[in-house]
């Protein structure tokens, strides 16, 4: 008898502590769908958009499910959409930022990684206050610098050109890749570095030999935080080119703006997915070392 | 005498060039991205803070005018309404990221399902750049299009939700899409946090009968103090750099309503052409960034101090 009470009593007290357990569950997941859709909304409406009639846009609204499917306003929005007089659509500005992104994300990550090297594993007098003094650069708005580059691009000849933007954004980038690379290898034992000089092996052997090989991870963190922040950029877009040579965001805004008459969300939004499709793949594909490039770029 | 026959070849055998260059190749490497950054960070803002003190206005001058550009950019209407909004935005900006961010890293850190969709789906605005997020949140607060016309045509005819046709609260759109986009950030780093709080002390805390609210007020959250500074920092650093965002959301409109200091420096000095007023504006804005970041970079290596100190 006080046996059973005994267990029945524990069963209200386990089925209240489940049916508790139930709810605090639903209110988890309720709390991260709700915000989930929050994030998602906005992805979801451009992408749909890309797909409808422009019609239909005008018809049911901007936030709608699509009742309508073609192609049509990715084609125009790749190859014939006008933005402020020129037919082109955003083709060009989206291999302007190719062209300009992929030479200086590689140019960048391999200087941060050799500068890196040098100021982890070949310490001298001084290389700290050095380095420090490089890591300003990290923390310094665009701003102050846009002067300076306007005078030195244009003695260079490089004004309105993707060469001019591949030297800005090396030369902005050094700072951040030799931050990574520097306190990726600082993790690198100096024994092996050491056991590797009595050896007989020199600078650059044991850069090739033993610093590479461990490479790969600050690498891929170096090169997707690089790419996604130069692809991403707009000031200097904006300053030191125009027209044709736009890269993608600053034609982003030019296009946005050159709206007077009814907006064509159809093909705008399809402008807008191919401007941020690449970071976005970048960011699927690699999304580990995007977090930890966040993450470490932040804590450091 | 044999002793230093000896020694002699030991202590300096005969260097060969190859050596001799080795050792300085790691200087030789280092010396391009040195000589870059330095003409970068030093001399370009030594070139910006001459120009603010010239009366350059459409082309640069080298002609020194004292603070007249800084007294000017101080009495100017605008201005003011530029870090009017900076103050706003960074304070809203900051608390609303953070507090969305650590309220989803809590839920995701109860050991949800799938947490790696969770993860991306709040991130992924990170991924994108702020002129698209900007483009797109444009099109969503289009009182005609966006979500009010959504509201409406649900059945609240008179729901009214067009913030950024409206110089007073269109401040508040560009802070609601600041918060959307990098509330994902916060909550990466607040993960990252509370995964590196010692299990044992939670334990403890559970132990002697404190509630899962109780726990993290009292225990978990006080460890990972130090990443609400990072986190802040960051943010403001964000916010005095905004930019790219108002361009593409509001383009500091209506009027100049959302105007932030980024902005007015662009447009004094590529609109305008104030040159020497814009040149003022920046460094009104690196002074805003050090008064933020020299502090805190104090305290971060005197926390590191006295840690390895103790430990």
């Amino acid at each position: 008898m006080a046996e059973q009470a005994a267990a029945l009593l524990f069963d209200a007290e386990a089925a209240a502590a489940s049916r508790r357990h139930f709810w605090t569950r639903f209110a988890i997941y309720g709390v991260l769908t709700f915000f989930a859709a929050i994030y998602l909304v906005p992805l979801l409406v451009v992408v749909f958009n890309s797909f409808r009639e422009q019609e239909e846009i005008a018809r049911n609204g901007l936030i709608s499910l699509p009742q309508t499917f073609r192609l049509d306003a990715w084609r125009d929005a790749w190859s014939s959409y006008c933005i402020a007089g020129t037919c082109e659509g955003m083709k060009r500005n989206f291999f302007n930022s190719l062209w300009m992104t992929i030479p200086a994300t590689i140019i960048s990550t391999l200087l941060g990684a050799i500068n890196g090297y040098v100021l982890s594993k070949w310490r001298f007098k001084g290389s700290e206050v050095l380095f420090t003094c490089m890591l300003l650069g990290v923390f310094m708005p665009g701003q102050i610098a846009l002067m300076p580059w306007a005078f030195v691009l244009g003695k260079l000849g490089l004004t309105n050109s993707t060469y001019g933007l591949i030297l800005v954004h090396v030369i902005q980038g050094i700072s951040f890749t030799t931050l990574f690379c520097r306190n990726y290898y600082l993790g690198i034992p100096d024994d092996l570095i050491k056991a590797a000089r009595i050896d007989g092996a020199g600078f650059w052997r044991i850069f090739r030999k033993i610093i590479l090989p461990l490479s790969p991870p600050i690498l891929i963190v170096t090169v997707i935080w690089q790419f996604t922040g130069i692809w991403n950029e707009y000031l200097f877009g904006v300053v030191f080119t125009s027209g044709q040579q736009q890269p993608i965001t600053a034609a982003l805004v030019a296009l946005t703006a050159s709206g007077t008459t009814a907006r064509a969300y159809d093909v705008m939004s399809a402008s807008v997915l191919i401007g941020a499709l690449p970071p976005l793949l970048i960011y699927l594909l690699g999304g580990k070392y995007f977090v930890r490039g966040l993450t470490q770029g932040a804590i450091k | 005498m044999s002793t230093q026959d000896l020694t002699i070849p030991i202590t300096a055998p005969p260097r060969p060039w190859r050596d001799r260059i080795g050792t300085w190749a790691p200087i030789l490497v280092l010396a391009p991205s040195l000589a870059a950054s330095f003409v970068y960070v030093f001399l370009f803002t030594a070139w910006t803070l001459y120009l603010s003190v010239s009366n350059s206005s459409l082309l640069p001058s080298y002609d020194f005018a004292g603070l007249q550009n800084y007294v000017s950019l101080w009495s100017n209407r605008r201005w003011n309404i530029a870090y009017t909004n900076l103050f706003l935005f960074s304070g809203f900006y900051i608390v609303g990221s953070m507090a969305v961010g650590l309220l989803l890293a809590i839920l995701i850190d109860q050991r949800v399902r799938g947490e790696a969709v969770w993860r991306t789906i709040f991130l992924y605005p990170l991924a994108v750049s702020f002129i698209v997020t900007g483009t797109v949140w444009n099109w969503l607060y289009n009182p005609v299009d966006g979500i009010q016309a959504l509201v409406r045509s649900l059945g609240w005819s008179d729901f009214s939700f067009a913030l950024t046709a409206d110089r007073n609260y269109a401040i508040y759109a560009v802070i609601i899409t600041g918060v959307w986009q990098s509330s994902g950030f916060a909550m990466a780093l607040f993960l990252a946090g509370l995964r590196s709080v010692d299990p044992d002390l939670v334990k403890a805390a559970q132990i002697d009968g404190a509630s899962a609210f109780r726990t993290y007020r009292k225990v978990v959250l006080p460890t990972i103090a130090p990443i609400f500074l990072a986190v802040a920092v960051i943010q403001i650093q964000f916010a005095i750099k905004t930019f790219d965002l108002v361009a593409a959301l509001t383009r500091g409109g209506p009027g100049v309503s959302t105007t932030f200091p980024a902005i007015y420096v662009y447009d004094l000095m590529f609109q305008r052409g104030q040159i020497g007023e814009g040149a003022a504006a920046a460094v009104m804005m690196l002074a805003a960034l050090a008064v933020v970041l020299v502090p805190y970079s104090f305290w971060v290596v005197w926390r590191r101090r006295r840690e390895s100190g103790h430990g």
